[in-house]
């Protein structure tokens, strides 16, 4: 048996523990805002928060997960309103969409570590997570209006929130 | 222009066809298919209080519904073209709901591919909201006993000059009782002037921009029906191939796998069949995907097991190095190569691409009591229903297709092999069945992007100037899809670039030659201009670039004086739409004029390329910037693009379809390339099959749309293939080093 959270909430898995953690997400408990993209951890469409470090969820076994946190696009924030969802809306970045919520989820792990990138840090922690539509600039255009849009010290506030919320 | 047919709810129950599908169907279907079609999937718009036309319902509280019968796969249409209808209504766009059709005849075409969701489309739902706009300001009226010519609709209301008000939403049921506009009126009406607009040409973001950024957008690959089993497909690695024997003993022993299901073999001609092959069945997508890891299958690879990407580029080759059938003709080639003045040739190569769409087909699709209902992302609904009513074989209207949101299309999901893939299942199994394709079925099992080779020669006069223009292609068709015996170019690739050279060169010739399909051949974005504007406009360059005159300067003067150039079209599209070069002079003067292009000069390791073309009746430029390091390495600072799509309904969709275009573009240059090898496609994932990521696309991509009120052109596509050229084009400025033979990685750029 494998106990974790998922967006605060115990979970118990006593399937297969070779399972991806992207498809107990999606097959198993239905949270299907986090995508299947390449299933080889090479597009980041499946990005998932674990214990706060984004990671690619369809390359994480279940048997990895036992006693983890794990955040989803659908836990990031309550309402959506995570302040980089709010720049995502404000600069209309998504096309399709598809691959947009595993942008937001990296972009948020990106923000916790540097909460000013620059242009530099954005290509290297974003070079993972292909956007088939090409929306990159405006992926560019939103990670900076979330970082101006608050304090620098910001995000770990917003993310003691989180972990308030879970308890 | 079309007329609507403007119906009451009565006759929408009645049984009787919908404003809008009469409409669509006398421009789009020919007329007995249509009267072949019933109505099916009565939709909440149909059902709320009044439905003035197929694509409008008013509720009494005021609620807009408009169907949208587009798919959404990035574009925006889901948004953009209800507008067009909530503008002429008057409508508050904040009242309006948008519902997605369900694939039905009844609303015109659903084939969301083309560029052309606006074109054809535009004209009628602006009728449907000036026609139920007319109706609601009759209603008030009546009610008020004035003349109408006293009232007018304005915000969700109709005013009388006395200042009296009524809502919609009151007027709803008056105006269901009022009679239908006939057509004169119809033709007669009077729509909004661009200063009237109130939603057109405004950048209004899309209504499923939260969902999405919140992780609610639904995808095909998240649908889901009660009690449904996944499917997994093991396909013949050879297109065509036939299955010899197969064993599914350790298959059957992975925990959570229910039993293995044998798909029937494709039959020619294969158009959108399912590839066949072997199914396995679990309880969820993971043991599904486990299981036929275990799979041992024996296949008969068939006539295409010799196909090799490298032997075939050469027999593309020497297609092209001989005289081909022509599909263009003007003056006399051959004469004025024989006067035997300066010439120049060139050889160009473009390889097969995969669409890669970042979310892979999948559909779930449930057959009970002879009807099939599906949902799933598709392009066309109605092509969902022919093929699984074939696959299946029931009628096409017991085939309820619900179209999801799409993670990207790009061409690929207008083909319902997959789909019908979970039909067959669902009705073998009777029960539910989700197919999802993994990353490497999607890419090694697509409707490739033609390979393509061409051959261009010119002479030229003093100045450099062609006096005459060869140009030879061999690609495999779309059409052998359809029809086995293709093998040539057929009229609608050529038409896309290749017998619609716009210079001014009193002798051209465009020819093309036979080449043979060994994979399944499809439309991607753009298609064929994709290969024939970066010949056409790569051997422009080098013309140019031979005679040492500016790019800019030497591609105004190779298009000549403003003029409509006669490229065989006929009839109403052509006259609408015709090839004007004077709106594509105007377009590389605004992408020079706002990259700065008089002041850039370009310098090793540093440089700017240009191209421009005209497609799916829009006129794009690009200027490029690149950076090449020592080592060889490319970055994109910026990229122009200038845009004439006529008139524009939402800038900022418009916008991001070109950013998203300078992207995939330069990608297709730098990156992509789908070979084969002993007849399977050696790619299978993205460590493979390369796609552009943030550091590798256009850093600045800034997109100048010219100011027009022609009609409205096409969008999604039209800014893929000047990217090829304008890319390769500065890498020569920038480096010397012309590229002929895509992906430019393949090259090295530092030697």
């Amino acid at each position: 048996m494998i106990n974790l959270k998922v967006n605060g909430a115990r979970r118990q898995f006593d399937g297969d523990p070779e399972m991806p953690l992207l498809w107990y997400l999606r097959d198993e408990i239905e949270l299907t805002g986090t995508k299947y993209g390449c299933g080889e951890g090479l597009c980041g469409a499946c990005t998932v928060h674990l214990n706060g470090a984004a990671v690619r969820s369809c390359q994480t076994p279940m048997s990895a997960v036992a006693g983890k946190d794990i955040v989803t696009i659908e836990g990031l924030s309550k309402t959506g309103t995570h302040p980089l969802q709010q720049a995502w809306v404000q600069a209309n970045a998504p096309q399709c969409g598809y691959c947009q919520t595993g942008q937001i989820m990296q972009a948020a792990a990106l923000l916790k570590q540097k909460p000013k990138p620059t242009d530099a840090d954005i290509d290297s922690a974003m070079k993972g997570n292909i956007c088939r539509c090409g929306t990159y600039q405006r992926i560019r255009e939103a990670i900076k209006l979330a970082a101006n849009s608050k304090p620098a010290a910001a995000p770990k506030a917003a993310s003691k929130k989180a972990e308030g919320a879970k308890s | 222009m079309s007329t609507i047919e403007v119906v009451t709810r009565r006759s929408f129950l009645g049984g009787m066809f919908s404003a809008g599908a009469f409409v669509l169907a006398a421009r789009l279907l020919p007329e007995d298919a249509l009267a072949a079609s019933g109505i099916s999937g009565v939709g909440k718009a149909e059902a709320a209080a009044w439905s003035p036309s197929v694509y409008l319902g008013i509720e009494t509280d005021g609620t807009v519904i408009i169907v949208t019968h587009r798919s959404e796969m990035g574009t925006g249409i889901r948004t953009v073209l209800p507008t067009v209808l909530a503008d002429e209504l008057e409508a508050d766009w904040k009242r309006v709901k948008i519902e997605q059709a369900i694939g039905d005849t009844k609303y015109g075409s659903q084939n969301t591919d083309g560029s052309c969701s606006i074109r054809d489309f535009y004209d009628a739902f602006r009728q449907a909201g000036a026609g139920a706009r007319m109706m609601l300001v009759r209603a008030a009226a009546e009610k008020w006993g004035v003349p109408p010519s006293e009232c007018k609709a304005q915000n969700h209301q109709v005013v009388h000059t006395s200042g009296k008000k009524l809502g919609y939403g009151e007027l709803a049921p008056l105006a269901a009782k009022q009679p239908a506009p006939k057509k004169e009126e119809m033709d007669g009406l009077k729509f909004k002037s661009p200063e009237e607009f109130r939603y057109i040409g405004k950048p209004l973001p899309t209504v499923d921009v939260a969902d999405i950024c919140a992780g609610k957008g639904t995808f095909g690959i998240d649908a889901k029906m009660p009690g449904m089993v996944h499917a997994s497909i093991e396909r013949s690695p050879v297109y065509g191939g036939k299955m010899k024997s197969f064993d599914d003993k350790e298959t059957r022993a992975v925990k959570g796998v229910q039993q293995t299901v044998v798909l029937p073999p494709l039959v020619p001609p294969y158009g959108f069949k399912p590839l066949g092959g072997v199914a396995v069945i679990a309880n969820s997508t993971w043991a599904a995907k486990k299981g036929r890891e275990k799979l041992k299958v024996e296949w008969d690879a068939g006539e295409n097991a010799a196909y090799d990407s490298a032997k075939y580029k050469q027999s593309l080759l020497e297609t092209v190095r001989k005289p081909q059938k022509a599909a263009r003709n003007i003056g006399d080639v051959d004469a004025e190569f024989a006067k035997g003045g300066k010439t120049h040739e060139a050889e160009y190569y473009v390889p097969h691409l995969s669409h890669a769409p970042m979310e892979p087909p999948a559909a779930v699709a449930d057959f009970k009591d002879g009807k099939v209902v599906i949902h799933t992302a598709t392009q066309n609904p109605q092509a969902v229903q022919d093929t699984v009513a074939a696959a299946l074989g029931i009628d096409k209207k017991n085939v309820e297709c619900h179209v999801t949101l799409l993670g990207g299309g790009f061409g690929r999901k207008s083909k319902p092999d997959y789909v019908a893939e979970a039909a067959l299942l669902s009705k073998q199994l009777g029960k539910p069945v989700k197919v999802t394709w993994t990353r490497e079925d999607d890419i090694r099992f697509d409707y490739y992007h033609a390979v393509a080779a061409m051959y261009l020669k010119a002479s030229v006069d003093a100045k450099g100037r062609p006096t005459a223009w060869l140009q030879r292609s061999a690609f495999p068709s779309i059409g052998a899809m359809f029809s086995p015996a293709a093998n040539t170019g057929q009229g609608f690739e050529l038409g896309m670039g290749w017998s619609n050279l716009p210079f001014d060169i009193p002798n051209h010739r465009a020819e093309n030659g036979p080449a043979k399909a060994h994979v399944r051949i499809g439309w991607l974005r753009s298609v064929a201009n994709i290969y024939h504007a970066f010949g056409v406009h790569s051997f422009a360059d080098e013309l140019a670039a031979l005679a040492n005159r500016d790019r800019v300067e030497y591609l105004l003067d190779l298009l000549g004086q403003p003029r409509k150039v006669d490229i065989g079209a006929r009839g109403a599209m052509a006259e609408k739409f015709p090839l004007d070069t004077g709106r594509l002079r105007n377009v590389i003067e605004l992408a020079a004029e706002k990259s700065g292009w008089a002041n850039k000069k370009s310098t090793k390791g540093h440089g700017w390329g240009i191209a421009a073309h005209w497609s799916f009746y829009s006129y794009v430029a690009a200027v490029v910037e690149v950076e090449v390091d020592d080592a060889g390495k490319v970055r994109f600072p910026r990229v122009d693009i200038a845009a004439d799509v006529g008139q524009v309904i939402n800038p900022d969709r418009v916008k991001s379809q070109f950013e998203g275009g300078s992207v995939f573009g330069a990608g297709i240059a730098m990156l992509s390339e789908i070979t084969a090898k002993d007849g399977a496609i050696a790619q299978s994932n993205f460590h493979e099959y390369l796609v552009p990521r943030i550091q590798e696309s256009p850093i600045a991509t800034h997109v100048h749309l010219v100011n027009s009120t022609a009609p409205p052109a096409g969008v999604g596509e039209p800014g893929v293939p000047p990217m090829l050229p304008a890319v390769t084009n500065a890498i020569f400025a920038a480096t010397g080093k012309r590229i002929r033979d895509l992906p430019v990685r393949k090259h090295k750029l530092n030697a």
